[in-house]
């Protein structure tokens, strides 16, 4: 498989086979993050194609500063926000909400019942079936700039100091944020995992 | 000695708060060993912490969904209709 180095000099050179590898690469990941900002699947098809286009144009001046994925979901997000950002990105992260529902812990703050373990559980292929479902959905109702930094940390893989840039937030809120997401996903996990062990 | 230390230590509740500081390596010193000494006596956090570690690794192996040939053929299209407009001054350098 060709590198993301190796497509964009192909791209330089008008290479449109090279265009049609990265955007098959990239496409789900930029429609999945688009949709985090916009209404709908129609206006988050909008903005990811008028990515590509900025890609298209703007190549010659990628100077690769940073990687490709982190230039192009800086693209991304700077597309979607000028094309209608959705009100709850403005409230301000709540200090206060636990990562563990506090009726899981006693009076002195241990766990009331030990934590269940699934961990090993879900490398099982059939129970993937199960829970994979249940964990893309979890991950479409958090709340807007926590699925943003948890799709951008967990799933695309960029380093915490890209997704600062690409989203424009602060190394503590970029934290913040990726614990409440990552906690909350555990959750589903476990509710998943949990009541399969015990059927 | 033995009284002062026992108030400086973490509770469950307080551990899962910290769980992901610990994993992105920013707890500073103190709080990582504190962090680190509720752990190797909780089997409990012990279990939180592998959970996060593997729910973490299990959404990096969650696959966008497969792309149609119609699509790439559409793409082709655009990329040419682009190029022939030529490059836009002033957008995003990177």
């Amino acid at each position: 498989m060709e590198s993301d180095a190796e497509l964009l000099v192909a791209l330089r050179n008008g290479d449109e086979q090279a265009f049609v590898v990265l955007v098959n690469r990239y496409q789900g990941s930029l429609l999945r993050v688009a949709r985090t900002f916009v209404p709908s699947d129609a206006v988050a098809e909008e903005v990811v194609q008028d990515t590509w286009m900025g890609v298209v144009r703007g190549v010659d001046r990628f100077e690769g500063r940073s990687s490709f994925k982190t230039w192009l979901f800086r693209i991304l997000v700077n597309r979607a926000r000028t094309s209608g950002v959705r009100e709850h990105r403005h409230l301000p992260i709540d200090p206060t909400e636990p990562a563990v529902s506090p009726d899981r812990f006693d009076r002195s703050g241990a766990w009331a019942e030990p934590v269940i373990p699934w961990e090993s559980d879900v490398d099982d292929r059939l129970l993937a079936e199960s829970w994979a479902p249940a964990l893309r959905s979890a991950i479409d109702t958090l709340p807007g700039l926590q699925r943003e930094v948890v799709l951008l940390r967990d799933l695309e893989g960029l380093p915490a100091e890209n997704v600062c840039s690409v989203l424009d937030i602060s190394e503590g809120n970029q934290r913040v944020l990726l614990h409440r997401g990552r906690s909350k996903l555990r959750a589903v996990l476990a509710d998943e995992l949990e009541a399969r062990g015990s059927s | 000695m033995n009284l002062l230390r026992r108030r400086q230590d973490l509770v469950c509740r307080q551990v899962v708060e910290l769980v992901n500081d610990y994993l992105e390596n920013v707890l500073p010193r103190a709080e990582r060993k504190r962090f680190e000494r509720h752990l190797a006596g909780c089997p409990h956090c012990a279990t939180y912490l592998e959970q996060i570690r593997v729910t973490v690794a299990t959404v990096g192996r969650l696959t966008p969904d497969d792309f149609s040939p119609e699509v790439s053929q559409e793409f082709t299209e655009l990329y040419r209709a682009w190029r022939a407009e030529g490059p836009t001054p002033g957008d995003e350098s990177g």
